[in-house]
């Protein structure tokens, strides 16, 4: 339980630190299609008797980056090319998974089992989790006007191409670090849920990763507690808690942030 | 700021070329030059290759042949030492984004800072004579969102100003923008002129050009003419440059000169709108100060 509580508001906290960039740069879709790719990676690193994470990351890689290529070489628009690549990747996954026989359950993997997480996960989370933050902290201005106007960061010399690979590298390591604990398909709501609650209370960037991180620390241990008592699965829980919070700041968020909006 | 005040800006585009990707020649050996303190229009129809120019001389595309070059230096050189600033079209930006006007000024001060982007003591001040030269310093803490679309182009030009930027890029300034704003905007370009920068204005709005800028380089794929702008707003210039796609007004001697013989009043609701007189010269107010400018500008072209 308190090994779930740790990693669990580690991993919100690495989760929304990203988000708030991800929603921004309209990113959104990113972190589904990362995370549905990561599987074919996993099963093919169980085969050759990798380490699953690494082989994951790969995987989640090898989609973001083949997306931007294909991108760049077509006429395709980007999420089209990204719906075709990481659904491909996935039906791949799911094929290469039905072949094998193992003890892991496809189950962990997709829903995440962060209740039942062994010593040894704890502690490759935290050094990921605060790895990843920290970079992500540290490099916000860098990556916050990548987002805001990509032409002024090229025109004062920053290295654009560096920083993007950067953030999508980051953003790979962070959902492959947090399969264990919500799964594949939830690992999405992470990496948008706080980071639009966050929007919608404030103006300012500082604040909204400030806001992004205290609502996915709150969700966390909000759902951890109610899987834990009413014996259900964690992941739904916490995803659950932060859709809930959006919906709740959506009704209740300051009438000048939603007057904003419009403006924009 | 300081250390490149003293230094002559200028910009040398010899034979670019730029063919994209997909086969589209967006620019055939372009040749021109400009030396500061000089406002230069670059005027052209949609897909004149304007923008390509642009973005060649922020070095975002690469010249299938042919080269930019700032101060007799690569572009490369010029944007390490943070000579370029860009103040962007308004429908590039994203206005709902979380950031202040102070934030948005800070961003030009990027390159001179650490990795981390801590701001100094120093920063903060360069933001403020900033924001406080365009008039913005009051809405320093507004959200980008909350603002005219005048005051948001000024928010830009005062994070050009942050920057230090030399050679400084507008697209499209006016649109969007009220009288007083277009006019404070022009006055600002003009003080900045008299420190010696290189600005290049990428517009369609014909009628603001002779009023504020000394040259004009005229683009359709190629350079068609550049020199003084004067001598290249010409109505045969235009017409070659714009094609079929300008409105014509022409105001027969029976419909205007009776009345008191001389004047003739335009009135517009937006653009500016180019007025020739008799035997096509150039008509438009706000000369003074500026014959020596033109006269050596003419100069430096012939």
């Amino acid at each position: 339980m308190q090994a779930a509580m740790l990693s669990g508001c580690l991993i919100a906290v690495m989760c929304a630190l990203l988000s708030c960039f991800l929603i921004l740069r309209g990113w959104s879709l990113m972190g589904d299609a990362i995370s549905h790719a990561v599987l074919p990676g996993i099963v093919l690193a169980y085969w050759i008797g990798m380490p699953l994470l690494i082989g994951a990351f790969f995987s989640g890689l090898f989609c973001a980056l083949g997306t931007g290529f294909i991108k760049n070489h077509s006429r395709i628009k980007e999420d089209t090319v990204m719906g075709v690549v990481f659904t491909g990747l996935f039906a791949v996954g799911l094929v290469m998974f039905t072949r094998t026989t193992s003890d892991i359950h496809l189950d962990h993997i997709l829903f995440g089992n962060i209740l039942g997480i062994s010593n040894r996960q704890v502690g490759e989370i935290s050094v990921v989790a605060v790895c990843v933050s920290a970079v992500v902290w540290l490099k916000r201005r860098d990556f916050l006007l990548l987002s805001f106007d990509p032409s002024q960061a090229r025109v004062i010399y920053l290295p654009v191409r560096i920083l993007h690979y950067a953030l999508l590298c980051l953003l790979t390591l962070a959902i492959v670090i947090s399969l264990h604990a919500v799964g594949i398909i939830l690992v999405t709501a992470l990496l948008i849920s706080p980071g639009a609650t966050a929007f919608l209370w404030t103006k300012r960037f500082d604040r909204m990763m400030a806001i992004a991180c205290a609502t996915a620390v709150f969700s966390t241990i909000t759902g951890i507690l109610m899987s834990y008592h009413f014996d259900l699965r964690s992941g739904p829980c916490i995803v659950l808690v932060q859709a809930l919070l959006f919906v709740l700041s959506m009704v209740l968020g300051p009438r000048w942030v939603k007057k904003m909006g419009q403006m924009g | 700021m300081i250390e490149h005040a003293t230094k002559q800006m200028s910009l040398t585009v010899d034979d670019l070329s730029v063919v994209y990707g997909n086969g589209n020649a967006a620019l055939q050996g372009a040749t021109f030059s400009l030396h500061g303190g000089t406002i230069c229009a670059l005027v052209g129809i949609n897909g004149s290759g304007k923008s390509t120019l642009f973005k060649s001389i922020m070095g975002f595309v690469r010249p299938t042949s042919g080269a930019v070059k700032i101060n007799g230096a690569d572009i490369k050189t010029a944007l390490k030492n943070q000579l370029v600033a860009y103040v962007p079209q308004s429908e590039e930006v994203d206005w709902s984004f979380p950031v202040s006007v102070a934030d948005v000024v800070m961003m030009g001060c990027y390159g001179k800072m650490n990795w981390m982007r801590i701001p100094r003591k120093f920063d903060h001040e360069v933001v403020e004579k900033s924001l406080r030269r365009v008039a913005m310093w009051d809405f320093r803490d507004r959200q980008i969102g909350e603002l005219s679309g005048g005051q948001k182009k000024r928010v830009f030009l005062a994070r050009a100003l942050a920057q230090g930027g030399r050679m400084i890029l507008l697209d499209e300034p006016f649109t969007g923008v009220d009288v007083k704003t277009e006019d404070a905007i022009i006055d600002l370009l003009r003080e900045l002129r008299e420190e010696g920068a290189v600005i290049l204005v990428s517009t369609h709005n014909l009628g603001a050009v002779p009023e504020f800028c000394d040259q004009v380089v005229l683009i359709n794929r190629k350079v068609l003419a550049y020199g003084a702008t004067d001598e290249i707003f010409t109505e045969q210039n235009l017409t070659a440059a714009f094609g079929g796609q300008l409105r014509h007004f022409h105001f027969e001697q029976s419909t205007i000169q009776r009345h008191d013989g001389r004047a003739v009043k335009v009135l517009t609701d937006d653009e500016r709108p180019l007025v020739f007189g008799k035997d096509g010269h150039l008509e438009y107010k706000n000369r003074e100060g500026r014959e020596e400018l033109i006269k050596s500008r003419r100069k430096e072209t012939e």
